[in-house]
């Protein structure tokens, strides 16, 4: 059952003040996602322990260093429950987790980090797998790879 | 921005995705929740029986690790006698030969 708006804005805010898109609907999902074009991250966003503890500070600091995917987008699990389902969708071969953050490029997924790989972990640890991971996929070695 | 997760009144493995080797050797896999007088209480656990399982237990669990817990049951609670060791998913290592 959604937990009341007024308490979930301020977990909401925390991530789209970093500049990533929040999808609020299937329509959002489908025209950010459906052209499987570039890079993107879905970070799915949720109101338990772990999320506030550690993914959405992990995000944070991933966030603040130089490589990034080319979209950046989240939707909130347990609230706005059909763009999460569609979101989820275009990673469907990934148990659904939250919180957990799915990195596709040109549609496939690349890196997928779930929530039993942030459960108990730091911040810091978190991002540093995160920033790997932009660094491998999104950067421009990566774009030398795919030549 | 230290990274812990506080459940406060809760044991320290509360809310992590575990996995739990059972005495009849089977395998559970899931979000640990307590261990009171009837014993061992998980959530969304995948559940590995040798007898049926299509892959050896340390591939199941990579591929676990891999793809996420695809849930079997919402909710178990294992006899104190079925449940063994217990170990975070993440720093679980197969410790038999016998797969």
């Amino acid at each position: 059952m959604p937990y009341h708006e007024m308490m979930i804005k301020p977990m909401r805010d925390e991530v789209t003040r970093l500049g990533v898109r929040e999808l609020r609907t299937v329509a959002d999902v489908d025209a950010a996602l459906g052209p499987g074009e570039g890079t993107a991250m879905v970070f799915v966003n949720s109101v338990c322990g772990c999320a506030a503890g550690a993914a959405r500070p992990a995000l944070t600091l991933a966030l603040q260093q130089g490589v990034k995917p080319q979209n950046l987008y989240t939707v909130f699990a347990g609230q706005d429950l059909d763009a999460t389902a569609r979101a989820r969708s275009y990673f469907a071969e990934y148990q659904p987790s939250s919180p957990s953050v799915a990195l596709l490029r040109d549609g496939e997924v690349v890196h997928f980090v779930h929530r039993h790989m942030i459960e108990g972990q730091r911040a810091e640890t978190i991002a540093a797998d995160l920033m790997a991971a932009f660094e491998r996929f999104c950067g421009r070695e990566s774009e030398v790879a795919k030549e | 921005m230290t990274g812990h997760v506080f459940h406060p009144g809760h044991e320290e493995l509360h809310g992590v995705t575990v996995v739990v080797e059972g005495t009849s050797g089977r395998t559970w896999v899931g979000r640990y929740h307590e261990r009171n007088e009837r014993g061992v209480v998980m959530h969304d656990v995948a559940i590995h029986d040798p007898a049926i399982a299509e892959l050896p237990r340390a591939d199941w669990v990579a591929r676990l690790r891999k793809f996420g817990v695809a849930v079997n049951e919402r909710f178990v609670i294992l006899p104190p006698k079925e449940a063994g060791p217990i170990t975070r998913l993440s720093d679980w290592q197969d410790s038999s030969s016998s797969g």
